[in-house]
């Protein structure tokens, strides 16, 4: 029996720690541990709720739009307000785009090095790469003098002996697979990505100011003016950006992400056996088609429990509860059992090891992240749990998509239950939503045409209009899966904030009966080859794209009782 | 160019679609973006074409990645990018293969091999409370690391307002006892504060050019922030300017004069309080910036300014005795009631610094909106 530690787990956004047990070359028990912690919602008490977009914004730059529209729909929610056709189209577009680009940043820049070995490019012939390329994909970068010049660039880049980002990794490990050829393809792709989400990501310029941390949300609407005769507003000119970038960055989508993606699986294709999990899933839905209280969602809520395709629960907020048997806080009652987000509390108390330590205290507490259960269930959230929850409701174009992509690799349906089944789901989603993203500029160029300009609801922004107490819940799917904030507001300011992530759902800890979450559970079974090098770990651990900053809550530094909002 | 300027580099830059022309390009807009002799150029192309990689160090504590986010899209001058990619990123746990021990021992490696050369990058704030447990990497405290690294770099860069002043983590009520780096690692030599959150990448990418070029950083301002970048307020270059001036202001969101590109002053900007060079770089290789697209500044390269600059919408008090005359009317006058804002700066030299550092004359207030 072997204990690994891996701390810090990198190519990720925020600090994350695993322990894991080996026996045998197998994982055999797995611990997943949040070693950072902010106090953000604590940060927000007594501030303007119109405000808490900005600061909720700040829990991930990665994921830099999720934090803000939770907040504005959860403060819409509270107070009333309601925003106009065009506030609803543009954020769709700044979520999917979102979502788009952070798909491909994932899968090139921080999954691809688990399943592409750089130094083995080195050895590649060329012309054999170009000829692979071409057999796959019609993208015009495809030639032999091509992928000759970034040989070549990598080799100058190791024979300096600097290898930078790329140094000291797991390079030559027997677990990499794919012949020299198609690791020298991927490298090009790898740097061809860096272009293009730096490119892409203008559209966020366009609807937000910047990106980073886009500055174009208002509780109650957008700020972003919307006139086809003004330069100052968002203009047919505009129109005519947002089809040129989104059209860019589909062919980059369906000429470079999904032919590698469908290349680079169809030599892992037995990690459709590892890293299943949980087998629950969640989604919360997102994408209104229309305005008012209940809209018809692009991508439909759900939940999944045991692998079960047959049949879609619907999703209850009620049944949300969180546990701190193993998180750094205390609860009433040994603190064993579940609160529902309406009666929880937050006091904090740290008790693991002083810094600097070895090794956490498993058994007892051993993360910031609490663990947040549905039902009494942990369930996985995120691109696969969304994309089951459509498949399984029948979604059309995601049947199809699905349905395509297990052809291609040859493996039935229970191959989504994976690591690779997380890979493959979020392409999926990126395609999906690469194609309906001109739905959207279209739909903003038809309510120009019509002659709605209104992009914010002003009757409710005044803190005059609203109640004396107000509760409000905002739900989002983040690229990284189900998100919700609650705000409880009086007498026009916050008086608590909660936020609920994906990461929180996934990488969050053992709960009261000693459950295990999702990351936690679909280590178990892994092999690991080497213990020196367990990149296996790194593999399943970075199909969920971890994000951990996200994973922040509640901090009274005095360790008073935080009473909590109840949920709407 | 110079002669000896190698050919290796202007074949690698080729082979990368960056042809001499676009190199020179972007060497003649650092120049210029520190207002340097024309000879500078020369000197900068020679610099970044002939030393060898420096070595950087990329630190994350408590941050949101959102200055490493805004660092990959370094874009603009197009050559930009190529230029980080010739410095050694040995240590960046966001973007590195490399995971647990092994980037343990990267870090390591790089710190002992490069003593007193390497540049250190912080992202993030540094937090005390609670003996160093509320970050962690490898089971050692952010401040221990950050005390460890830093000390034996040759300059460290705090990115992003957090590792500058504190940020997010340090606002009211600062639960985890947030620090910025300046605070946590007191009297390092050659600390540079690149705020904003996050900080803009181009001011990133001249930023490092010009320390590989001179060996040293360009002229400071009293919170260490470069001149080049920090040495105007946003609402001196603001495009909307004018509108100010002639007492055009938004009344409403998506009114008239939200669509017209209006002041929006009335809405809560706090550009007459905020230095930063956004109205002239603009944002994602210049294609917008947060007034442009009809929202106000937030002031967020301003020390302090999540608890200073609140409620954000609120606008600026126009005086200190608390009467509000009518903005309409009042115009470029409104300003002159911004406590030390326009205060002229004057130039200081801080002994045994490599760089110079810019006092304000009127040091209290500036930097801090008054709510109105």
């Amino acid at each position: 029996m072997t204990h690994l530690v891996i701390d810090p787990v990198t190519r990720i956004e925020g600090h994350l720690r695993v322990e894991a047990k080996v026996e045998d070359g197998k994982v055999v028990d797995a611990w997943s541990s949040s070693t950072m912690f902010r106090g953000i919602e604590l940060i927000l008490k007594g501030r303007d709720p119109r405000d808490a977009w900005v600061i909720t914004q700040r829990i991930c730059g990665v994921c830099t739009t999720v934090h803000a529209i939770a907040s504005i729909r959860a403060v819409e929610d509270a107070i009333g307000a309601v925003p106009p056709p065009n506030a609803r189209v543009l954020r769709n577009l700044v979520i999917a785009s979102q979502c788009v680009q952070d798909h491909v940043v994932h899968f090139y820049h921080l999954h691809a090095l688990d399943w592409v070995d750089v130094v083995s490019a080195l050895s590649a012939d060329p012309a054999g790469t170009s000829a692979l390329a071409q057999s796959i994909s019609d993208w015009h970068l495809s030639s032999q003098s091509y992928f000759a010049s970034v040989k070549k660039r990598l080799k100058g880049f190791v024979d300096r002996g600097q290898l930078g980002p790329f140094g000291n990794a797991y390079w030559g490990h027997p677990a990499y697979k794919l012949p020299p050829e198609a690791n020298l393809m991927a490298v090009a792709h790898y740097l061809e990505a860096l272009d293009w989400q730096r490119e892409f990501i203008k559209i966020h310029a366009v609807l937000g100011g910047k990106n980073p941390h886009l500055q174009s949300f208002l509780v109650g609407g957008m700020a972003t003016p919307v006139d086809p005769n003004e330069q100052a507003s968002l203009n047919l000119g505009t129109i005519a950006e947002l089809r040129s970038l989104v059209a860019k960055a589909r062919d980059f989508v369906k000429r470079v992400y999904i032919p590698d993606l469908l290349a680079v699986a169809s030599f892992y294709k037995d990690w459709a056996g590892y890293g299943g999990g949980v087998g629950n899933y969640m989604v919360y839905g997102e994408y209104p088609e229309n305005d008012g209280p209940d809209p018809e969602l692009f991508l439909p809520a759900g939940i999944i429990r045991n692998r079960d395709l047959t049949k879609i629960e619907k999703v209850d907020p009620s049944k949300i509860t969180e546990f701190v048997k193993h998180s750094w806080y205390d609860y009433p009652d040994e603190g064993d059992q579940g609160l529902h987000p309406s009666k929880g509390l937050t006091s904090p108390n740290y008790t693991g090891p002083k810094p600097p330590y070895e090794r956490l205290d498993l058994d007892k507490k051993y993360s910031w992240l609490k663990s947040p259960r549905y039902d009494g269930e942990p369930m996985e959230v995120g691109p696969l749990s969304r994309m089951l929850v459509a498949y399984a409701s029948g979604h059309q174009q995601v049947k199809e998509l699905v349905d395509g992509v297990l052809a291609k690799l040859g493996v039935g349906a229970e191959a989504l239950f994976s690591t690779l089944g997380r890979v493959a789901a979020r392409g999926v989603e990126t395609l999906l939503l690469a194609n309906k993203l001109d739905h959207w500029v279209d739909a903003l160029a038809q309510n120009m045409k019509s002659g709605d300009l209104r992009i914010h609801d002003n009757s409710k922004w005044d803190p005059s209009t609203w109640p004396a107490d107000a509760t409000g819940a905002g739900f989002h799917e983040a690229p990284r899966g189900a998100l919700g904030h609650w705000v409880h507001i009086v007498d026009g300011v916050i008086a608590n904030y909660q936020c609920v992530v994906p990461s929180t759902w996934n990488a969050g800890p053992r709960d009261g009966d000693e459950k295990r979450g999702p990351y936690e559970e679909s280590l178990i079974g892994t092999p690991v080859a080497d213990l020196e090098q367990p990149i296996e770990l790194l593999r399943t651990l970075h199909s969920f794209d971890p994000c951990m900053a996200c994973g922040v809550h509640v901090l009274d530094a005095e360790g008073k009782e935080v009473t909590r909002v109840r949920v709407v | 160019m110079d002669k000896r300027v190698n050919d290796q580099f202007l074949e690698e830059l080729n082979a990368r679609g960056v042809s001499r022309r676009e190199f020179l390009g972007f060497c003649a807009a650092v120049a210029a973006s520190f207002a340097l002799p024309g000879k500078a150029e020369a000197e900068i192309a020679k610099a970044v074409a002939t030393k060898p990689k420096p070595t950087l160090v990329w630190l994350e504590f408590q941050d949101c990645c959102g200055n490493t986010e805004s660092f990959l899209r370094a874009g603009q001058p197009s050559a930009a990018e190529i230029i980080l990619d010739l410095l050694s990123i040995d240590y960046h746990e966001t973007v590195m293969a490399a995971a647990g021990h092994r980037a343990e021992e990267a870090l390591k490696k790089a710190v002992e091999e490069n003593k007193g050369k390497f540049i250190a990058v912080v992202e993030g704030s540094i937090p005390t409370g609670a003996g160093g447990a509320y970050c962690t990497i490898g089971g050692r405290s952010a401040l221990s690391i950050a005390n460890e690294v830093c000390s034996q770099a040759g300059a460290t860069i705090a990115i992003g307002t957090c590792a500058s002043f504190g940020g997010l983590p340090a606002a009211s009520p600062n639960p985890t006892g947030a620090l910025s780096v300046a605070e946590a690692v007191p009297g390092l030599k050659n600390l540079i504060n690149l705020s904003a959150c996050p900080a803009n990448a181009e001011n990133l990418a001249a930023l490092l050019v010009y320390w590989l070029t001179f060996d040293r950083w360009p002229d400071l301002d009293r919170y260490r922030r470069p001149l080049f970048a920090y040495g105007k307020s946003i609402h001196d270059n603001c495009e909307r300017r004018a509108h100010f001036d002639s007492g055009q202001y938004v009344e409403q969101w998506g009114d008239p004069g939200h669509r017209r590109g209006y002041c929006l002053f009335k809405m809560g900007c706090k550009g007459p309080v905020t230095f930063q060079n956004c109205p002239n770089i603009r944002w994602n290789s210049g294609t917008n910036w947060p007034i442009g697209c009809g929202h106000p500044c937030l002031g967020c390269a301003e020390p302090n300014f999540w608890d200073s600059m609140a409620p954000y919408y609120n606008h600026l008090a126009l005086d200190k005795t608390g009467a509000q005359p009518n903005i309409d009317k009042v115009g470029f006058w409104a300003t002159l009631g911004l406590g030390g804002a326009f205060a002229a700066h004057a130039v200081a030299k801080i002994a045994g610094s490599k760089s110079r550092v810019i006092a304000e004359s009127a040091a209290s207030t500036s930097g801090k909106g008054e709510e109105a």
